[in-house]
């Protein structure tokens, strides 16, 4: 390893702020990309689901005409 | 080779392949990009003129690779749908739309980040750093363009056409630390002829550059089942899928 510590590490003799900051936001910018997806998924098919369910009451409570 | 590419039509054959490729897809991308981001943060030695600073390299420059090649993929995907109608190449069009967007802001913010402490400011109007704006623009812009119209298919013929026109700004991005006089450094690495990068710094960069390549394509094919899911859903194969899901 480059550094003799943890510390070394962080601190990047002064340049840490910027280098783990740049590190930072790239974790939530990608992070992002994929949580997107995966968010509209989820919205997308408890929304259908419903609609789902509610065709099947529908359709379950639809009897024919008695004479 | 035409019965492929008549396959490639069909939303539910993409969408059934893909989700074979995605686990393998995920793994090995966030495996290179550990890897990658390890041995650039860890063990790359300092650069004798930036020190330290220089470890944003190693998501600054593969951000700013993807950022072009995505908009190339979005204005080819744009080209197919304009020439041959094809449903999936509208939809690659419109994922990659957000895809590149968050990768040029990742590519801008990470080099304004970069320039601080090495050119003394935040952000100077250099000709490369200028274009990868006006690239984010466009990005921005293909987005907006979308959203605009209700009709689906008028929208991806508007984006198409934006995309193609703005593909001009890609060569410009690249040649432009050639043609002008510029603060931003030169190409190091080169597709022909030998770096001028030393091997200890070049080996994590070129990894962190196949994960970012590969989590282009993971997230790539995300965006798009998810956006098929949404343009499918009266079809009885996604109806069956949500009934499949519980």
């Amino acid at each position: 390893m480059q550094f003799e510590s943890w510390q070394a590490l962080w601190h990047m003799a002064g340049h840490g702020p910027f280098v783990w900051s740049a590190y930072i936001i790239a974790l939530c910018t990608l992070g992002a990309i994929i949580g997107m997806p995966l968010a509209r998924n989820r919205r997308f098919l408890a929304e259908q689901r419903g609609i789902e369910r509610r065709r099947a009451a529908r359709a379950g409570g639809h009897s024919p005409e008695v004479s | 080779m035409w019965p492929i590419f008549h396959k490639l039509g069909s939303p539910r054959w993409f969408y059934q392949i893909s989700g074979k490729c995605l686990p393998y897809l995920a793994a090995l991308s966030v495996a290179l990009l550990l890897v990658g981001a390890v041995w650039g943060l860890l063990y790359a030695p300092p650069d004798f003129r930036q020190g330290n600073s220089f470890r944003i390299i190693y998501v600054h420059v593969p951000a700013s690779l993807l950022a072009m090649a995505g908009y190339v993929l979005m204005a080819v995907a744009g080209a197919i749908s304009l020439i041959w109608r094809m449903k999936l190449a509208e939809v690659a069009m419109k994922c990659a739309a957000p895809i590149g967007a968050a990768l040029t802001f990742l590519a801008l913010v990470t080099g304004a980040i970069w320039a601080k402490p090495t050119w003394g400011t935040w952000w100077v109007w250099d000709a490369r750093i200028t274009s990868v704006l006006v690239l984010f623009f466009l990005y921005m812009g293909v987005i907006a363009l979308h959203e605009a119209f209700e009709n689906q298919q008028a929208a991806a013929r508007a984006c198409a056409v934006l995309s193609l026109v703005g593909v001009v700004n890609v060569p410009i991005i690249y040649w432009s630390v050639e043609w002008w006089y510029s603060l931003h450094q030169p190409a190091t690495l080169k597709l022909t002829g030998k770096s001028s990068m030393d091997p200890s710094m070049l080996h994590p960069l070129l990894l962190m550059i196949a994960g970012f390549y590969l989590f282009y394509a993971w997230a790539l094919l995300l965006h798009m089942r998810s956006e098929i899911l949404q343009r499918e859903r009266s079809t009885r194969w996604v109806r069956d899928l949500i009934l499949e899901r519980g």
